[in-house]
C-alpha cells in the first residue's frame, strides 16, 4: 500500500462541492498548478480536474421506446427518417446506431460515397427537437396484431430515450498516414498518397482517460458530462485493453482503455451530439464527453498534470498495413508535435490535422468546471473501477 | 500589379465567345484558370486568378459585365458556415492552398478566402458539411 501525503475521499470532495467551496481546474490549468507548486501542494489545493473530448465516436447509439400503439405492434423492423434501427428487442423498443446509413444511400458505389445521412444525424435531429418519421413493421401475433405503424415523432414524444454508447473516449488513438500511391478515404478522413498528410484524433492533454491513465478513479458509476447533460460511465468500453505499452508516466502509447457511457437523451443537446459524414467511409456521431477527475492524492495530481509532449501515439499506414490487419507502427509521435500541425516521420515533415475538436474539448472542460463550482454536479463514486494494468 | 480570384458565370448564349483571348489581347491581363465548366450552349462557370495593372483589370471586368456575364470575387462563392463548424480541423489536412487553417491560439478553424482557389475538396471532407461552395 502506497503512502500518500494527501488523502481525500469522494465524500469530502462532494461536501465541498455542495458548499460551493470545491477548487476545480481544467486539465490544461492543472499543468501549471503542478509545475508551480509540485504535486503534493497541488493535491492539497485542487479538488477536481475537469477534462473534455469531442470526437467522432462510431460506437454510439440510443435505445428508444416509442410507447405502445393501438392496436399493438411487435415492431421487428424500425426506421427513423428511413435509417434502420435495430428492432430485435421488445415490442416497441429499438436501438438506433450512430453508424447506420440511411436506406437507399448509394454507399461507395459512387466512390467516394458522401454518406450524407445516418443514425448519428437522426440522434442529432432528435436532440435538436426536429420531427422524425418513425416507421415500424411487425409480423403480427395474437397479442401484437398490427403489422404496420407510421407516425411523425419528436424526442419528447418517445416514452424513453437513452443514449448508450458501447465504446467512447478511447484513451489513445492511431495516427493515420497513407503510404500507397493512390488517395484513400478512411474513417480518419481523406489520406493523400505517399504520406502527404497525417490524421489524428483525441484531445491530448485534455482527453479524459489520459488524465487518469491507470483508471484509479474512473469506473462504473462515474458521473460525466455526456452530450451536454449529466451521464454515467456504465462499463468498460468494448475493446478496453489496459495491457499495452505505457510510458513511465503510465500513459499508454497506443489505443488502450475505453468507456461505455449512458445518459438520458432527452436532456442532451445538438451542440454536443453532432452527426458526421465521413467521405468514402460512412456516418458517425461526434460525442462530447467530459470526466471530472477527483484529486484524491498527489498521485492523481501528477496524473492530471500530464502534458502533450509526454503523451505518445503510433503512426500507422492505412494504405496497406491497416486494412490487412498488420499493426506495424511506422513511427512514434507525441501530441505536442501533432497539435503543432507538423509531424516528422523518417526525417520527412508531414502536415498533421485532427478529427477531434480541441476547441470543443476546452469548452466541455470549462462547462464541467462551472457545473461543479456551482454545486450542480457531484462526483459519482465508482462502484467498481475499470480493469487496470495487471500488476 | 493587381490580382484577384474571380468567378465568371456564363449564360448559355455566351458560352462560345472567346473571352479569355480578349482578356489577354485587349486588356493585357495575366490569368490562371483554376476551374472551368463550360459546355456548348449551356450555362457555365470559370474561376480565374486574374492579374494586371489596376486600370486594365477594371476595364477587363467591365468588358465581361458588358457581355452579360456574372462576375464575382471567388471569396463570395466559398464560405464557412460558422453555425455548423465544430472546429475539428479535418479540412485543414486536405485544403491544398492553406486557406483553411487551425488557429493555434484559439483552436478555431479559420477560413481565408483570399487563399482559396475554389477546388471544393473541403466540402465533402468536412464531416459536418460546414463548408459551402457555390460554383454550380
Amino acid at each position: 500500500m502506497k503512502k500518500y501525503k494527501v488523502i481525500k475521499t469522494y465524500q469530502e470532495i462532494n461536501d465541498k462541492i455542495r458548499q460551493g467551496k470545491a477548487v476545480v481546474v481544467t486539465a490544461e490549468e492543472m499543468i501549471d498548478v503542478v509545475e508551480r507548486h509540485g504535486d503534493v501542494e497541488a493535491a492539497r489545493r485542487v479538488d477536481v480536474v475537469t477534462t473534455g473530448t469531442f470526437s467522432p465516436m462510431c460506437s454510439s447509439g440510443a435505445f428508444l421506446n416509442f410507447g405502445h400503439t393501438s392496436p399493438k405492434i411487435r415492431a421487428s423492423k424500425v426506421w427513423l427518417n428511413d435509417v434502420p434501427a435495430y428492432g430485435g428487442i421488445a415490442a416497441v423498443d429499438c436501438y438506433i446506431g450512430a453508424g447506420e446509413v440511411v436506406e437507399g444511400d448509394p454507399l461507395n458505389s459512387v466512390y467516394p460515397g458522401e454518406f450524407n445521412y445516418g443514425g448519428g444525424h437522426v440522434i442529432q435531429d432528435l436532440v435538436a427537437g426536429n420531427v422524425i418519421r418513425l416507421r415500424a413493421e411487425g409480423y403480427g401475433t395474437d397479442c401484437y396484431p398490427a403489422r404496420k405503424y407510421e407516425r411523425t415523432i419528436t424526442l419528447q414524444d418517445f416514452r424513453d430515450a437513452t443514449l448508450f454508447n458501447p465504446r467512447n473516449a478511447y484513451q489513445n488513438y492511431n495516427c493515420a498516414v497513407n503510404a500507397s500511391d493512390r488517395i484513400i478515404y478512411t474513417y480518419m478522413g481523406m489520406l493523400r498518397p505517399r504520406m502527404a498528410n497525417v490524421a489524428y484524433a483525441t484531445a491530448g492533454q485534455l482527453s479524459p482517460l489520459f488524465n487518469d491513465p491507470c483508471y484509479r478513479t474512473i469506473g462504473i458509476g462515474t458521473r460525466i458530462f455526456l452530450g451536454g447533460a449529466q451521464g454515467f460511465v456504465a462499463w468498460p468500453g468494448t475493446q478496453h485493453n489496459p495491457n499495452v505499452p505505457r510510458g513511465k508516466n503510465g500513459v499508454p502509447k497506443e489505443g488502450a482503455g475505453a468507456i461505455a457511457t449512458i445518459g438520458n437523451l432527452k436532456e442532451m443537446s445538438p451542440e454536443w451530439l453532432v452527426g458526421a459524414s465521413i467521405l468514402g467511409y460512412g456516418v458517425s456521431l461526434y460525442v462530447g464527453i467530459g470526466i471530472p477527475i477527483p484529486i484524491l492524492n498527489e498521485e492523481m495530481a501528477r496524473y492530471t498534470a500530464v502534458k502533450d509532449e509526454d503523451i505518445f501515439a503510433q503512426i500507422y499506414d492505412y494504405g496497406m498495413d491497416y486494412p490487412k490487419g498488420v499493426s506495424k507502427s511506422l513511427g512514434e509521435t507525441n501530441y505536442k508535435e501533432l497539435r503543432s500541425g507538423t509531424v516528422v516521420l523518417n526525417g520527412k515533415e508531414i502536415p498533421a490535422a485532427p478529427l477531434s475538436s480541441y476547441l470543443k474539448a476546452l469548452e466541455i472542460a470549462a462547462i464541467l468546471k462551472e457545473w461543479i463550482e456551482r454545486g450542480d454536479f457531484l462526483l459519482g463514486e465508482p462502484q467498481q473501477l475499470l480493469p487496470s494494468v495487471s500488476e | 500589379m493587381y490580382s484577384k480570384k474571380v468567378v465568371i458565370h456564363y449564360p448559355a448564349e455566351s458560352s462560345e465567345k472567346p473571352i479569355i483571348y480578349e482578356l489577354v489581347k485587349r486588356y493585357d491581363l495575366m490569368l490562371n484558370i483554376l476551374k472551368a465548366r463550360i459546355f456548348p450552349r449551356r450555362e457555365g462557370i470559370l474561376v480565374l486568378d486574374l492579374s494586371g495593372n489596376r486600370e486594365n483589370f477594371d476595364d477587363g471586368i467591365r468588358y465581361l459585365k458588358s457581355l452579360g456575364l456574372g462576375v464575382e470575387p471567388l471569396s463570395k462563392s466559398v464560405s464557412q458556415n460558422t453555425e455548423k463548424c465544430i472546429h475539428c480541423g479535418a479540412c485543414t489536412g486536405v485544403c491544398p492552398t492553406g486557406a483553411l487553417s487551425l488557429d493555434r491560439e484559439s483552436w478555431r478553424v479559420v477560413f481565408d478566402p483570399e487563399l482559396c482557389n475554389g477546388c471544393a475538396v473541403c466540402v465533402s471532407a468536412c464531416p459536418v458539411r460546414a463548408m459551402e461552395v457555390d460554383l454550380l
